[in-house]
Order: structure tokens, then C-alpha cells, then sequence
């Protein structure tokens, strides 16, 4: 089976630094594109990869570059943006690939910039990954030294400076637009869309918004092609993918798998099954903002449509697991209100909504619930819902919401007619 | 007022953006930095800097977590309070931390040596619990191992 994201990486030992990505064919895919391919042909090739954007919306990165316009005009200022303001609760993938191969990153970038002809590009980084932070910087230096980075790469005559902006805080910050108003200096809340990113983005001008994993992938699917990218899926989609789990399981991590690989497989044999004496409840697939699946859900594909198809979306692709010693209202509480919290406050549903669902589902949790709350959670978690908001937060939060007064509705009521949780 | 070195730090910040402006959060980490937490006054200087309304910089400083606009501890220690480190026990771990140091999230000790504050998922979720102090990181946290941790910062 092949892992080509993480063959490289070696979990607790310093990042794998330019001498020995060369040794490994490191950058000859940087080569080949400058030699003998035009922006258009990698755009196609990425396109005809179908490569599904691996940030949690699964949105077919080559599509998104093909609607930057591309009148040949050189001077118009475009932008390229890796987005790796990782911070969904429970995701733990992008931090794996910054920390550990931060040169494939930095070659995917070059390519991407190249594809949409842009001359800078940045990388939106979460504050908190200060270990990442240093190889990234340590990374590009070398980078530019070797003249990969700069003016005129490698004889080409293409032109590309690339920066790390560390953010300061905010999971709202992850949202594409919202990350280019904090990137232009201001208060991280969303834009209205239309205009899209590729038409007006950063500081007014086309810009290409991509994943760190999404860009980890450029380079490989350069060197090896389409048809091999869609090989390595289970599902034919194209592939393989970072999938974690955490909680009471016997081996949490993070593991580099063909994408279509059930969650039973990612369960048992992977994460080595749940801790002695404990039993699965449920799992949020990938991140907070997913629905619950539940047992009967164990043989579905972790593949975007299939996870979709079972009622809840691939995300992250990074699972939490909940086990029958957690509460679950305290765990949907607990999502809630760190949804409340981050909230920007700039559209009603979200600002109002959240922290309305945060007060009940804390006094359910403290034994003082009515049971007229039940009805009242389902009625915030369809307002908050698709349609309603400007940005996908509210929604996101709704998700773990609605299925999880599905699927654990009778605690629910237990905590409310008991007057106390059972679980304290 | 700003010293010489932060107005050096921010005009470099300044030169890669295409208006001074773009660099309000640059600003604000960067006289975080200097003195542990943003002043009025700070604003004040940075808006004047920038040539934007003191409540523009504000703003920005109020909406990110990271911005300290209140006097913090010499040392910062952050508890992850996301969903797994909450599977995995953090809520023990900061009774304990509360206990020790006699105060509650958002409060600082009264020698000045440590505020204590919540934090959203660090990504370290696989070896929950996770806290970072300033900006270390640590991860399966346990009682005993917070005792030890502590002592490292004086």
C-alpha cells in the first residue's frame, strides 16, 4: 500500500530538512512543470486527478484554480493561500504534515502559484503550531537559498515570494473569507459570496484558498499522474487520506490510508479497538462540525459522498470517539460552547442561536432542563442550519446538534426527568 | 509610547503589505510581545502609526484571543477545554491547577507568576490532555506531571 504523504515523516524527529527531500526526488516535480508544462496543463492534469479538497468540504481543487481568470495579463496581481489555521476540535492532521514534511508542502505551493500564475502566496498559520512555525521558516529559507523561491526559479522567468502569517487566535479564521480579512489586518468575520475568492479575494484580487494537505498532494500527482492519484482510492475518487481518531481508544493517532476505508477498520484495527471496559457510542467522523454515526454505521467508506450518503459529512476525516462512560449531552455541551464562543457575531442565527443552545444544553447537563427544551434545541438547530447564516459555522454546529438528539435522545430526557446527569 | 524596536518590528511588517493597515494584527503581537499584554495607549500609538480610528485597532485587539488588552502573569498557562481533552480528563486537571494556584480561568496569581485561561483544541488530540505554558507545549498531562511542569516556570 502506498502512503505517499507520510512516507517520509517520522513522528518525533525533527522535520525532514531540503538535503534529504532532494535525496528522495524531492522538487523534480518543481522541475518538470517549469521545463515542459504550461499553467493550463497543470491546472487539467489536477483537475483530471479529481482531487477533492482535503480542508473538510471536498470541493475539486483543480476546478476552484480554473475559475481564476487567466487573460494573460502577467501583471495583475494574483494570490495563492495555504490555509492551515487548523483548529476543528479533534483535528490533528495538517499539524502531522507542517511539523513533519514541510518542503512537500512548500513544493506543492510553488507548483499551485504556477498554475494560477500568481507571485505571492502565504501561509495562514495557526498560531499555536509553534513547531511547525520554525520548520516552515526554517524551510523556506532553504528554499530560497537553493532558488526554488524568489525571482526567476530556476531560469524559468516565474516569480514567487511566499510568507507565513501565524495568526492570533479564532477558529473563524479557517473560513475562507474570513481568513482574508484577517489577512488584510481586520476582524475575522466572513464575506458575502458572490464575488468568490477566485474572482476578488485578497486585497481585491483573484487568490486560490487551499488546504495544507490539499497542496501536499501537487507534487506527487505531478510525477505520477492522474489515473495512479486514482488508484490509491478505495472508492475511485482519488487518493489516499490523514485519518485520526481520539478518545477512549487503545492507540489514538494518525494514519495515511487509501480514502474509502471504513470506520470499522479505522476503529478496530487501527486505532486498536475502544479501552478496556469501554463501549462505542458514536463518533463525530471528521471534527466537531460533523454529524454523529453511530454503530450501524461502522462498514460505511470514509469517502466524501459515502459519508454524506450515511447522513454526515467526511470532514477532517479525523474521528472522535464517544464511549459509553462520556456523557453525550456533555459532549455535545462541550461542542456547543466552544461553537458560542468562536462565533464572529456578525449574522443573528449564529450570534443569538448558539449561546442560546449553550445555556440549555448546560442546565440539561446540571439537571435543571425542561423537557419543552428538547423541541427548542431542534428548532435552533434547523435556523441555524444550510441557508440561514453567512458562513458555515453556525451550520457546522447544527450538525452534531440534530443527530445527536437522534441518536441519544433518550438521555436527553433521562437527564430532564432524573433532575441530574447519570453519568456524575 | 512606542519604543524604537517596536516601531522598527512594525515598519518591517509594513513594507510587504500594500497599505499600513494590513498590518493592525503584526502591530498588536508585536507590542504584545514587548510588554506581555496591549495597552489604551498602545492603541492609541498603533492607530496613529497605521492611520486608522484608535476603535478600528481595538476592535481588531478585542476580536482575537490571543490579544491580551488586560495585564497577564509572566507565565500563561492555556488548558485545552476542546471535546477530546474533555473525554480524557482535562476538567481534573484544571481543579488541580485551580486548587494549587488559588485562582480560576481568567484570574493571575497575586505574586504575578501565572495566569490561567482556557484554550480551544491545540491539536494534539491523540495525546489528550494537551496544555501549553507561554509557548511550550505538553501533552498526556496527568496531576503529577503538572506539579513537576510547574516548577520549570518561575
Amino acid at each position: 500500500m502506498e502512503i505517499p504523504l507520510t512516507k517520509n515523516i517520522k513522528p518525533g524527529l525533527v522535520a525532514y530538512n531540503l538535503e534529504d527531500y532532494r535525496r528522495d526526488s524531492g522538487y523534480s516535480s518543481l522541475l518538470k512543470v517549469l521545463k515542459n508544462m504550461s499553467p493550463a496543463e497543470v491546472t487539467n492534469l489536477v483537475k483530471a486527478s479529481n482531487l477533492l479538497g482535503r480542508g473538510g468540504a471536498g470541493f475539486p481543487t483543480g476546478v476552484k484554480w480554473s475559475l481564476i481568470p487567466m487573460d494573460g495579463d502577467r501583471s495583475k496581481q494574483k494570490y495563492l493561500i495555504c490555509n492551515a489555521d487548523e483548529m476543528e476540535p479533534g483535528a490533528f492532521k495538517d499539524r502531522y504534515l507542517l511539523e513533519g514534511n514541510p518542503h512537500q508542502l512548500i513544493e506543492g505551493m510553488i507548483i499551485s502559484a504556477y498554475a494560477i500564475q500568481a507571485s505571492k502566496a502565504y501561509i495562514f498559520l495557526r498560531w499555536a503550531y509553534k513547531k511547525a512555525e520554525a520548520g516552515l521558516r526554517k524551510a523556506i529559507d532553504e528554499a530560497y537559498k537553493a532558488g526554488y523561491l524568489g525571482k526567476n526559479i530556476l531560469g524559468s522567468g516565474f516569480d514567487l515570494d511566499l510568507y507565513v502569517h501565524s495568526s492570533a487566535g479564532r477558529y473563524i479564521c479557517g473560513e475562507e473569507t474570513a481568513l482574508l480579512n484577517s489577512l488584510e489586518g481586520k476582524r475575522a468575520v466572513p464575506r458575502t459570496k458572490p464575488p468568490f475568492p477566485a474572482i476578488s479575494g485578497l486585497f481585491g484580487k483573484p487568490t486560490v484558498v487551499n488546504n495544507v494537505e490539499t497542496l501536499s498532494w501537487i507534487s506527487h500527482i505531478i510525477e505520477n499522474g492522474a489515473d495512479w492519484f486514482k488508484g490509491l482510492s478505495l472508492t475511485g475518487t482519488g487518493g489516499t487520506k490523514l485519518y485520526g481518531a481520539s478518545g477512549r481508544v487503545k492507540k489514538p493517532g494518525i494514519w495515511e490510508l487509501p480514502l474509502g476505508t471504513t470506520m470499522r477498520e479505522l476503529l478496530e484495527d487501527h486505532a486498536g479497538g475502544m479501552v478496556d471496559g469501554h463501549k462505542f457510542r458514536g463518533a463525530l467522523p471528521g471534527g466537531i462540525s460533523t454529524d454523529f454515526l453511530i454503530e450501524e454505521h461502522l462498514d460505511v467508506k470514509m469517502d466524501f459522498s459515502t459519508v454524506a450518503a450515511a447522513g454526515s459529512r467526511l470532514g477532517t476525516g479525523t474521528m472522535i470517539i464517544l464511549d459509553d462512560k462520556t456523557c453525550p449531552v456533555a459532549f455535545i455541551h462541550n461542542v456547543e460552547r466552544f461553537f458560542a464562543l468562536e462565533s464572529c457575531g456578525w449574522c443573528t442565527p449564529c450570534r443569538e442561536g448558539l449561546p442560546w443552545v449553550e445555556k440549555m444544553l448546560a442546565s440539561i447537563e446540571e439537571g435543571s432542563g425542561k423537557m419543552e427544551y428538547i423541541d427548542l434545541l431542534k428548532f435552533n438547530a434547523k435556523y441555524m442550519g444550510p441557508g440561514n447564516t453567512f458562513c458555515a459555522h453556525a451550520p457546522g454546529a447544527a450538525e452534531p446538534l440534530q443527530s445527536g438528539l437522534k441518536y441519544f435522545h433518550d438521555d436527553f430526557v433521562k437527564h430532564i426527568t432524573d433532575k441530574k446527569c447519570p453519568w456524575r | 509610547m512606542l519604543s524604537e524596536e517596536e516601531l522598527k518590528e512594525i515598519q518591517e511588517e509594513i513594507k510587504q503589505y500594500p497599505y499600513p493597515a494590513v498590518a493592525c494584527i503584526d502591530a498588536l503581537k508585536i507590542v504584545q510581545h514587548h510588554r506581555g499584554w496591549v495597552s489604551d495607549e498602545s492603541v492609541k500609538d498603533i492607530a496613529q502609526l497605521l492611520s486608522i480610528s484608535n476603535e478600528e485597532v481595538d476592535g481588531v485587539g478585542t476580536f482575537y484571543s490571543r490579544i491580551y488588552r488586560k495585564p497577564v502573569g509572566r507565565n500563561v498557562i492555556l488548558i485545552c477545554d476542546s471535546v477530546s481533552c474533555m473525554i480524557m480528563g482535562y476538567e481534573s486537571l484544571y481543579e488541580h491547577i485551580s486548587k494549587k494556584l488559588g485562582i480560576s480561568f481568567g484570574g493571575t496569581t497575586s505574586d504575578g507568576r501565572f495566569t490561567l485561561l482556557p484554550i480551544s483544541c491545540l491539536g494534539d488530540c491523540d495525546n489528550a490532555p494537551a496544555l501549553m505554558i507561554n509557548n511550550d507545549h505538553f501533552n498526556r498531562i496527568t496531576v503529577e506531571k503538572i506539579d513537576e511542569l510547574l516548577k520549570r516556570y518561575k
